[in-house]
């Protein structure tokens, strides 16, 4: 058995042309779709797993800190996995992705707060603000590559920062600004477990919606700009747009669940835009792994909790979290989904 | 009509003038190919057809209309496809999206459609792939459809270029230095592949080192020598013109 494998192998290397058109009945038996297949799909496996996960943890959470973690933890999932569209998927790195949630953050509040506008209208008017923000710069940032993009999105990310800290009569400055409550038709968001709702639904939203555009004619002409920008323009992609179209829709939900984060935690301040926290969202995107929408979902997790899980440490936390960080990507340098992905498909081809 | 016109372009990188004053014109149909030593400026002249670069003057038309102002995907739109001399795969992907990506332009791009995953969109992909499934079949890749692009040898990646390129249907197909890396059978496949799309009405212009492949399979060849044009016509004229003699035993 493996000896005729071995051989046939060795005739192809030999002679390609003799070995290279399979039967027809062969090449339905290689499509088909196989039990591994449909648990390892982000489709459906990954989604299911998901969906699970969010519908019996509240059964095991308790108190408001872990309900609190849990909202946290969908929060930035769903910044992850729009970000990791981005950056693993069309391969344009941003460093000021936290910029846009605080941008949509301080909108949504001041709309919201200020000039009591209704919460949903202070929601979408702050995600129209920032997709203006992002469409006006994308054009002349994304026409830079590798690290000289980096620095670029990352000095729009520090302006952004800086204009809410100093612009204090509008947003409070460096101390931040309370926010009213989320009224939706004319209930008051208050309950952890409302909250857990509202968020756990957008994240397995945002997760099916993501995994619709990664399987499609759009996904696929974002991986060819990563890929080889010059085999996607040469095959017709119009590489700009698809560039302005990911960084855009990003932004806006990131700029969504900062919204939502000012709503929710009754306070917003700078930290939320700051240099930190756009790393914070890269870190997920890669310490999940590049292009895998189910590691954009455990790099969020990792890094909402792990910091807890330390906590005990008290003085040897952070470093502790860096050691951490750094191991994985020494020894899995794909980012954990796809690396364990990799080990289990060599147990189970 | 004829399908590809290049009038009197000229690229000149510093100092160097990669294509000087060329002109030359394709017609609709059949094989043609561009030959030269070296450095002679061939690629640099698919790159300008293609548009990834701006020529220094001299313009291209594609079926009499000017494209020298039009970026390279709107070229591919008017049903230019090409492959590369130096493999333009994205490894980031599996054999069979690599030609899917051909598809690009007869598939529904846009952004909403895809978010929602309309009915047309999984029919779309789904006949898209049983496409480029037959299409790897076509060019000798049968046992690749469910390969990982990274994990495929040099010779297989070549006729990958060749099968995402088919995959947009073209009506003129550039291909630079297809042979390259392959052995003698894998040659004598591309022979027979480049021959049979000449038959369909696919208009190919091929760049090629070896003169056995274009002079077997082409009509039409233009020579080219330091940029310039030093001959043109039928693979009997090139073969006994002096000049084309003396440049390549000067080269070699
Ligand atoms: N982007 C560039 N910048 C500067 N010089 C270039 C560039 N591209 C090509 N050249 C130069 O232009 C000349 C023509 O190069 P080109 O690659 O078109 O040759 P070619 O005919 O395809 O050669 P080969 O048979 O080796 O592929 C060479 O001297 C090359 O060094
Ligand atoms: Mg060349």
């Amino acid at each position: 058995m493996s000896d005729h494998k071995v051989q046939s192998s060795a005739l192809a290397e030999e002679n390609p042309s003799v070995v290279a058109r399979p039967p027809v009945e062969e090449m339905r038996e290689l499509k088909r779709l196989r039990w591994q297949d449909f648990v390892f799909s982000p489709r459906y496996g990954g989604f299911i797993a998901l969906l699970a996960a969010v519908l019996i943890a509240p059964l095991f959470l308790d108190g408001l800190y872990e309900f609190d973690l849990a909202i946290l933890v969908f929060i930035n999932a769903s910044v992850a996995i729009t970000l990791n569209l981005l950056v693993g998927y069309a391969g344009q790195i941003s460093l000021g992705h936290a910029a846009f949630f605080g941008l949509g953050g301080y909108g949504t509040a001041i709309l919201a707060t200020r000039h009591d506008w209704p919460a949903l209208a202070a929601l979408l008017a702050g995600v129209l603000l920032v997709a203006a923000v992002a469409f006006l710069i994308a054009r002349p940032i994304l026409r830079l590559k590798g690290h000289y993009l980096a620095m670029a999105t990352l000095g729009l990310g520090m302006i952004i920062y800086l204009v809410i800290t100093t612009e204090t009569g509008l947003t409070g400055g460096p101390d931040g600004m309370s926010v009213a409550p989320m009224e939706i038709f004319g209930y008051m968001v208050f309950d952890e477990l409302v909250w857990y709702w509202i968020t756990g639904i957008l994240l397995l939203l945002i997760y099916l919606l993501a995994v619709n555009v990664i399987e499609s004619p759009v996904g696929r002409a974002l991986r060819a700009v990563h890929g080889s920008e010059i085999a996607a323009i040469n095959s017709g992609v119009n590489v700009t747009h698809y560039k302005t179209l990911i960084f855009v829709v990003s932004a806006m939900v990131a700029a969504l669940m900062g919204g939502l984060f000012a709503f929710y935690s009754g306070f917003i301040t700078p930290t939320s835009s700051d240099f930190m926290h756009s790393i914070e969202f890269v870190v997920m995107v890669v310490l999940g792994g590049m292009a895998s929408v189910v590691g954009a979902v455990v790099g969020a997790v990792l890094l909402t909790l792990l910091p807890q899980f330390l906590a005990a440490m008290a003085d040897y936390k952070w470093l502790t979290y860096g050691l951490i960080l750094m191991l994985v990507m020494i020894f899995m340098p794909k980012g954990l989904v796809p690396t364990l992905h990799g080990w289990i498909r060599r147990w189970i081809p | 009509m004829s399908i590809l016109r290049i009038e009197s372009l000229t690229k000149v990188f510093g100092g160097l003038r990669a294509i000087d004053d060329l002109s030359f014109t394709i017609e609709p149909g059949s094989v043609h190919s561009v030959i030269g030593p070296n450095g002679a400026g061939k690629t640099t002249l698919f790159n300008l057809i293609t548009g990834v670069y701006t020529p220094t003057s001299g313009r291209v038309l594609i079926e009499e209309q000017d494209v020298s102002a039009l970026p390279t995907h709107s070229r591919a739109a008017l049903g230019m496809s090409r492959t590369f001399q130096n493999l333009q795969i994205c490894m980031n992907m599996s054999a069979i999206e690599n030609v899917m990506l051909g598809r690009h332009l007869h598939l529904d791009g846009r952004f909403l459609p895809s978010l929602f995953r309309l009915p047309r969109i999984v029919r779309g992909d789904r006949e898209a792939r049983e496409r480029c499934a037959e299409l790897m079949e076509y060019v000798g890749l049968g046992r690749y459809i469910n390969a990982e692009a990274s994990g495929m040898p040099y010779g297989a990646l070549k006729r990958l270029e060749i099968a995402r390129s088919l995959a947009a249907e073209p009506k003129l197909l550039l291909l630079d230095e297809p042979a390259a890396g392959l052995n003698a059978s894998e040659t004598a496949d591309l022979d027979e592949v480049i021959h049979k799309l000449g038959q369909a009405g696919v208009t190919v212009v091929l760049v090629e080192h070896d003169m056995k492949l274009v002079m077997n399979i082409s009509e039409h060849i233009v020579v080219l020598n330091y940029g310039k044009k030093l001959a043109e016509g039928t693979a009997a004229e090139i073969r006994r013109n002096p000049d084309v003699i003396a440049a390549y035993l000067g080269a070699a």
